[in-house]
């Protein structure tokens, strides 16, 4: 059988994968492309601006059909379809032979007849070509519009935004954006929401006239009112590629469509349509899901099988420049058969209408703008036909009473329900992989796809492996690697329990074979953080990671970085003349770090004990750099020299720096101090934030910067110093018992069970009993606390592993190679 | 200690002024060879020192362990591991290491090196 696909889009893509997934036959499969390169995500498109590359958003690449045996061919659209014959002609002029033709051609954008929308600057919005156009005239343009305030005009706006262009425009016909999807409390409150991001919203707006010379230089509307504006794009709607079907004689709808049956047959018997081209009972569905759907009938009627379309629900949730806007089965009821629960906040930008049965019984749609999070369970609610509670307004304000009921309400739905709308998954499919021992989002997405399309069903989809994990009883532990069968709160009980100091003690009483590079540093960091005794004692230096054996970053040419400890940033005029005639003799590359103290690079490694034995006589310590461990406080100068500081930020940091100088934990940890509310020390991207208030302190914990920042949470508010010191020991020994290996703070509070509540009952209200216990320990690290280069440079047996060659100790490494920048070294790049 | 006239055997260092289960790097003419002594398993390895991944003289300060039964070095850098007895990388990448034949003796260190590289 051969079957040709005419389109390859996201609809035609996913039509060959379901035919090859499902059908048992040899079959022929031939796909031609308008467009120049294989199916990519349409969905995502504004990710292009926000760094995906073409190749991210490449459904399948080149290859994957050739290595499926289909005949991709791209670049060359079909021009004329020939029924009597069963052939198409291509415009490179090929012509092939069908059994069965599959026309997926989608839709073009539909662009309003508005004199001078042929004028530069004026652009669509549909392919990567498209966006690449815009890209290339952006940077010429200093404001924009967008005529279109529906789904894809709001897309395109944010696509503006990315492009740099902060005046962005939409003008909407209607009296409000998006009418389609949200009743007008929600546009109202969606509007206000985007306006307050920067977007100037014009709804009622009918664009008479683009007005310019040969490029775009403003807008005339119908109230004769003028907008300037050099970039424009059209997004009004769309219009289904029905030309070909329509030159072949095809029926298509009054305006416009190719008009399909229950099994997506065409007129033509031997001719099917899917996708956005296809009329399915007067309807073009314009969404992704049920397009994949009728991909999915189409390939069930070729292969015999009884599955037919019934029309889709058009639910659907998107996020709007950062906006959440959600829509579900009938958003508009009526008020004559239907009552709507609505709530509102102004304030913070949030708009929730349900539409329930008049019995109250069940869901029959609903709106959700600027919080989206119930979408999921509302739409599957709907779907299903689940009874509602007794109080129904629960659905979208929560279960207020007792504990969350949220996860009663993912195990409360059918084995049927449909998790993952995009590609027909349903509970029972995930609740089986998992069955099967499939436990992670990713493994079910390769297995299932579930989540692969538009990405809104993982939450809901991690809710489903958590509880079907613990219905079996099954507790998910962490092991470390090969050889330690524990996780690391375990590891440290163990180590704590039996006294253990070195890692091979460890090894032998508690692990199998002869260690790694993830167990070793693990097991070292866990013996410091216990003990803190020196960490290149008792054997331990060749388990630590490469820094924390040398006492020094590793960069690039294999040379290393030294960096004294600062505390909270204040350093004397003397202390910086050592740093800088240390410098200067050793030839190393200065720069000021982040943290507020200052890194020298490129020493030798024969170089750095002389290095730390001459800083240490000027007083410095470690700065730790090279571990993970407490790094610095950052502070601000407070109230000191500040005319608004409340109190003096600089030597809070100093004591709290010194506090917690040389503590390893599972990760690096770093603290700030601001003396006032305008937060200068930025303390609250820190692991700790103080920030002064008034009356006393407010601590913030879990922030970070990094990848992926986040700020810092409000523990504890107006409190006086000893108290703040104390709260910061209880939090750090908590988080150091229990925390995975590398997981630094923010990331163990996402990952602790019941977050920052729980966290504050430990911590502040001690609910575990452990408060007494977690300030001792952390007093005996305090204690025990020495600097670690002072113990190197004074041992002779430590001190004579700082060299590069065993048997030439005075040698430097020969290989290592500098360049000049700015006139000061650097390393040599790497070669490639 | 078998020499043929293309190899020879150097002494290295003392035994003892190696780390247990660590490296020690060791100058061999201009060249630069990372000698491992895998106390745990009673066994001593040598290697370039050079790690292929990105040219740079760093394998001798790479921690040691086992994959399996398969003794390894990570590299400190990225963390690139090979085997100590063939040489192979085991993080999936083409490049392999040079490795050599090591002689405890007495308390000495040997390594078999080629003639050409002294």
């Amino acid at each position: 059988m051969k079957i040709i696909i005419v389109g390859n889009g996201m609809v035609g893509y996913k039509f060959c994968e379901k035919l090859l997934a499902r059908s048992t036959k040899t079959v022929e499969l031939m796909v031609f492309g308008e467009e120049i390169r294989p199916a990519y995500d349409r969905v995502h498109l504004s990710e292009f601006f926000s760094g995906k590359t073409v190749e991210d958003l490449q459904l399948a690449p080149a290859s994957w059909y050739k290595d499926q045996g289909i005949d991709l061919i791209v670049g060359d659209p079909i021009q004329e379809i020939n029924r009597i014959e069963k052939t198409v002609r291509s415009f490179k002029g090929l012509l092939v032979q069908y059994d069965y033709l599959i026309l997926a051609t989608g839709s073009a954008a539909f662009v309003p007849p508005i004199p001078g929308v042929e004028k530069e600057g004026v652009f669509l919005y549909r392919t990567i070509e498209d966006l690449e156009m815009m890209q290339a005239w952006a940077p010429k343009a200093k404001s924009g519009a967008v005529i279109g305030g529906g789904l894809l005009g709001l897309e395109a706006a944010k696509a503006m935004i990315d492009l740099g262009i902060s005046d962005t425009h939409v003008i909407e016909f209607a009296p409000r954006l998006m009418p389609r999807q949200i009743d007008e409390a929600g546009s109202a409150i969606l509007q206000s929401k985007l306006e307050t991001l920067g977007l100037s919203i014009h709804t009622a707006k009918n664009t008479a006239e683009i007005v310019g010379g040969s490029h775009i230089t403003g807008m005339r509307f119908q109230d004769d009112s003028l907008l300037e504006v050099d970039m424009l794009i059209i997004s009004a709607g769309i219009k289904p590629r029905d030309e070909l079907a329509r030159a072949a004689g095809l029926a298509i709808g009054p305006r416009g469509g190719i008009i399909v049956d229950q099994r997506m047959f065409t007129s033509d018997p031997s001719i099917l349509a899917i996708g956005e081209c296809a009329l399915y009972e007067g309807m073009i569905y314009g969404l992704v899901a049920p397009g994949y759907e009728m991909a999915e009938v189409a390939v069930a009627t070729l292969l015999g099988q009884g599955k037919t379309f019934l029309g889709f629900d058009m639910s659907t949730k998107l996020k709007l420049i950062g906006v959440d806007v959600a829509s579900f089965g009938d958003p508009f009821a009526a008020e004559s058969d239907a009552k709507s629960i609505v709530f509102e906040d102004k304030n913070k930008g949030i708009y929730k209408r349900i539409n329930i049965s008049s019995d109250g019984q069940e869901l029959l749609g609903g709106i959700l703008v600027g919080d989206a999070e119930q979408y999921n369970m509302l739409l599957q609610t709907y779907k299903n036909k689940v009874v509602l509670p007794p109080n129904p307004e629960d659905v979208i304000l929560g279960f207020r009473g007792g504990e969350s009921d949220v996860a009663a309400g993912v195990l409360g739905l059918p084995d049927d329900a449909i998790i993952c709308s995009c590609e027909a998954v349903s509970k029972g499919d995930i609740c089986g992989h998992v069955n099967q021992g499939l436990v992670s989002v990713d493994e079910l997405k390769k297995c299932s796809k579930a989540g692969t399309g538009c990405g809104g069903c993982i939450p809901m989809v991690k809710d489903l492996i958590n509880h079907t994990l613990k219905s079996q009883g099954i507790y998910v532990r962490n092991v470390i690697c090969e050889h330690f069968d524990y996780s690391r709160q375990e590891l440290l009980d163990l180590i704590r329990l039996h006294d253990l100091r070195s890692y091979d003690a460890v090894l032998t009483a508690h692990g199998n074979g002869d260690g790694c590079e993830t167990c070793k540093p693990l097991v070292a960091s866990i013996i410091a953080s216990l003990w803190n005794e020196m960490i290149l004692d008792k054997g331990n230096d060749t388990a630590q990671d490469s820094n924390d054996r040398f006492l020094a970053n590793i960069q690039k040419g294999g040379t290393y970085s030294v960096v004294p400890r600062i505390p909270g940033g204040e350093i004397t005029p003397e202390k910086l003349i050592v740093i800088g005639e240390l410098a200067k003799e050793f030839g190393l590359y200065t720069k000021i770090t982040g943290g507020q103290r200052i890194d020298m690079f490129g020493a030798h490694l024969t170089d750095l004990p002389i290095i730390w034995q001459r800083l240490i006589a000027a007083g410095f310590e470690s700065g730790h750099a090279y571990g993970k461990a407490l790094r610095t406080v950052k502070s601000c100068v407070g109230s000191t020299w500040c005319r608004f500081g409340l109190h003096d930020s600089v030597s809070f940091a100093i004591q709290i720096e010194e506090r917690y100088r040389g503590i390893r934990a599972p990760h690096k940890i770093k603290g700030g101090v601001s003396g006032c509310i305008r937060e200068c020390a930025e303390a609250q991207s820190k692991d700790f934030g103080i920030i002064a208030t008034e009356k006393g302190w407010n601590l913030y914990v879990c922030g970070n910067g990094g990848s992926k920042p986040q700020h810092a949470l409000l523990l504890a508010s107006d409190i006086d110093s000893a108290t703040c010191i104390q709260y910061i020991d209880r939090f750090l020994m908590f988080y150091i018992k229990t925390a995975d290996p590398l997981t630094r703070t923010a990331t163990w509070l996402n990952k602790l069970e019941g977050g920052m509540d729980y966290l504050r009952n430990v911590v502040v209200n001690d609910s575990l009993g452990l408060c007494a216990a977690l300030e001792a320990d952390m007093q005996l690290l305090v204690d025990n606390y020495v600097c670690e280069w002072k113990a190197a440079v004074e041992n002779p047996e430590f001190r004579k592993r700082f060299s590069h060659f065993v048997n030439a100790p005075e040698e430097k490494d020969p290989s290592v190679q500098f360049d000049v920048l700015r006139d000061q070294k650097k390393a040599k790049a790497w070669k490639y | 200690m078998i020499e043929t006239i293309n190899q020879k055997w150097v002494l290295a260092c003392l035994a003892q002024e190696v780390p247990e289960n660590g490296g020690v790097c060791v100058k061999v003419g201009s060249n630069q060879v990372a000698l491992f002594h895998f106390a745990r398993r009673g066994e001593w390895y040598a290697t370039q020192n050079e790690c292929p991944h990105k040219q740079q003289m760093v394998l001798s300060r790479g921690m040691i362990g086992s994959a399996g039964e398969e003794p390894k070095v990570a590299c400190p850098f990225h963390k690139k591991t090979f085997s100590l007895k063939t040489g192979e990388c085991l993080s999936g990448d083409e490049c392999a290491l040079k490795i050599y034949s090591v002689d405890v003796r007495d308390g000495h260190v040997y390594i078999l090196i080629e003639s050409d590289e002294q």
